[in-house]
């Protein structure tokens, strides 16, 4: 079944019935998708339906067992070559932010560029200052990430993440640890790199963000994609009862 | 308004308490020392025992065979600092080695490769659940006392021979073109350091990361080996042992009791510190490595920039009290006749009888040597520590 159409032109993520075991855990049962260039997919789910999985899967963190993924043209294969170039695509937030907590502000957002990229110590400094404006936080260039609030260390991820100029960003649910003040400032900062033209992937549960910015939202559920659609017809008329159901069980409360 | 002022009582008060609290402890404190001290003047007055120190100038009597060269006419003082440099040489050799063997286990036992894992289990598995002194009597006697005979030894290329008397190995000395060979050594310090700060400078200017020290290390070499090649003789000779009609002469020659040790302490701290080793490497958070690998760092990146770093500041303090226990340990070289400071000790207070005297040197010793180690572990622990607040 494939239930994504392709609406632009111009694929940069392709991926065709991808499976996933965990041991004797079916997790993902033939995923189909296709991203175009600069559209933003917010993808929704019940937790365990295995979209995290999915998005993991993309950058090598977990591997497929079956079917194919390529990004920007590259096939993900076991050829460590291909999986490096494919991470130098893409750049990943998580959830749990994950920066190194014993590198300041600053050095988390340089040491990718000037060792994987091998840019000049002087241009990584100048582009992480430039981010850290971008994010709204130049101030706290010298602090450390445990002396930061949670918003303000997951917007030093998404600038750690930009700095080694990805063309696809991947969110694994990057407000869920937050405190519900914080989720705004974090929010802005997609939108922003949204309208900016970055092809975008993002698990999320916040509705209102997926209204607002996302071209097209997909529905996961029980290891494959349900539903996707673009937002107006998404939260207005969908399809399957199992989005109807989720969709009222997280918009009426 | 101001607040009403309550009269609290003194036994509620708990300013007041805090301080009583103080004042019982030292008062009780000063009592017990008090007990102890007059319970040992007396008793030693009864027995007619006479603390003091000036025993340590008598002459000694009793030879030592290993380590700095002691007659038996030298005093007993002179005795118990032989004792002590045989115990800092084991100590020394021991942490380094033991830190070594301790690294490469506790990496090997997290290795996904079946067979390096499993080893490294059953090496930690089994070393960790023996007593030490069982596997001291083990290597001592089960494994170097039962190599052949000096006559047959084992050679090794080296040559190193192996006997029951111990290991053999040729030791390098200084020949009389070492003064011509010395100058191309001087130069190429100063060459080593010219590149040293020339390759920083370069490398500042064009702002990347590298490695100017490797460089000043290849550069020293590069001039000593042109050296070496350009002198009619080379300036440092080995000097190979020999066997004579009873034992090996010349070379660097270490004893069965001194090996047996060393092997003994190295093997069981190695596997200590090989289990702090992989709970250090596994406290680091999964999405650490995650994180870097999602920037492309490759594997040896993300080791040495990510996970080492912080694994470093779990291991270190248990790391600490393992070589203070391989320091402590060290005095089971009475169990294989290594004349260490504790071993060297025992037999003073045999022959002198000053047995006070002498537990109170050996107290001091490791509480001394302890308390360096630790000193130092806890400023490197403070400088490496994570800033949270």
């Amino acid at each position: 079944m494939d239930c994504v159409e392709t609406r632009m032109s111009d694929p940069i993520i392709v991926a065709e019935d991808v499976h996933k075991w965990f041991g004797n855990f079916h997790v993902l049962r033939g995923v189909h998708l296709t991203v175009s260039r600069g559209e933003v997919l917010v993808i929704c789910g019940p937790s365990g339906s295995g979209k995290s999985t999915f998005i993991r899967i993309i950058n090598r963190l977990e591997e497929h067992q079956r079917g194919r993924i390529a990004v920007d043209g590259i096939e993900l294969t076991n050829d460590l070559r291909n999986i490096e170039a494919i991470r130098r695509e893409i750049g990943m937030v998580f959830q749990q932010f994950n920066l190194f907590p014993h590198l300041t502000v600053f050095e988390n957002i340089t040491l990718a560029p000037i060792w994987a990229r091998k840019v000049k110590r002087s241009d990584a400094e100048k582009q992480a200052l430039e981010l850290l404006e971008r994010v709204g936080i130049p101030e706290q260039a010298q602090k450390y990430p445990g002396q930061l609030s949670g918003g303000q260390q997951q917007r030093v991820a998404i600038a750690r993440a930009l700095a080694m100029q990805p063309k696809i960003m991947l969110f694994d649910e990057p407000t869920s640890a937050l405190d519900p003040e914080m989720i705004k400032e974090v929010l802005d900062v997609m939108g922003e790199l949204a309208a900016s033209g970055m092809t975008m992937i993002v698990i999320t549960h916040e509705m209102g963000f997926a209204r607002e910015v996302a071209d097209r939202i997909a529905f996961f559920d029980e290891g494959r994609i349900v539903e996707a659609a673009a937002p107006v017809d998404f939260f207005t008329a969908p399809e399957h009862e199992r989005t109807k159901l989720f969709l009222s069980q997280i918009l009426h409360h | 308004m101001p607040a009403p002022q309550t009269v609290i009582p003194l036994w509620r008060d708990v300013r007041v308490l805090r301080i009583l609290a103080q004042v019982i402890f030292v008062i009780t404190l000063v009592l017990v020392a008090n007990w102890f001290y007059t319970n040992l003047s007396r008793n030693l007055g009864r027995t007619g025992i006479h603390v003091g120190f000036d025993f340590l100038h008598l002459t000694a009597g009793f030879r030592i065979s290993e380590g700095i060269s002691f007659e038996s006419t030298d005093s007993y003082g002179y005795a118990f600092w032989v004792g002590i440099v045989n115990t800092l040489r084991v100590i020394g050799i021991g942490i380094l080695l033991a830190t070594i063997l301790g690294l490469v286990a506790g990496v090997a036992r997290l290795s996904t490769n079946w067979l390096v894992c499993k080893m490294a289990s059953v090496y930690i598995e089994t070393i960790r659940n023996t007593p030490l002194v069982v596997q001291l009597f083990f290597w001592y006697t089960a494994t170097f006392l039962k190599l052949p005979n000096v006559h047959d030894s084992l050679e090794l290329p080296g040559p190193i021979y192996l006997s029951q008397r111990g290991l053999a190995l040729p030791v390098p000395h200084l020949t009389e073109h070492f003064s011509s060979w010395s100058y191309f050594l001087v130069a190429g310090l100063v060459l080593a350091c010219a590149v040293y700060v020339g390759r920083r400078r370069y490398l500042q200017r064009v702002q990347r990361p590298g490695f100017p020290s490797a460089w000043a290390l290849i550069t020293f070499l590069g001039t000593s080996a042109l050296g070496w090649f350009l002198l009619p003789r080379s300036p440092i000779a080995w000097e190979v042992p020999v066997l004579s009609r009873f034992n090996f002469e010349g070379g660097l020659q270490f004893t069965p009791e001194f090996a047996a040790l060393l092997t003994g302490l190295v093997v069981y701290t190695g596997a200590f510190i090989a289990e702090i080793v992989r709970g250090g490497i596994l406290a680091v958070s999964k999405g650490q490595k995650e994180a870097a690998r999602a920037l492309a760092l490759n594997n040896l990146q993300v080791l040495r920039l990510v996970i080492f770093p912080q694994a470093l500041r779990v291991i270190i303090p248990p790391i600490t009290s393992q070589y203070l226990n391989l320091a402590k340990n060290s005095s089971l070289a009475v169990a294989v006749g290594y004349p260490d400071l504790f071993s060297v000790a025992n037999t003073i207070i045999n022959q002198s009888g000053r047995a006070i005297e002498m537990i109170l040197f050996i107290m001091g010793s490791y509480l001394i040597m302890s308390l360096i180690t630790s000193a130092f572990s806890n400023w490197y622990n403070r400088r490496i520590r994570l800033v949270e607040h």
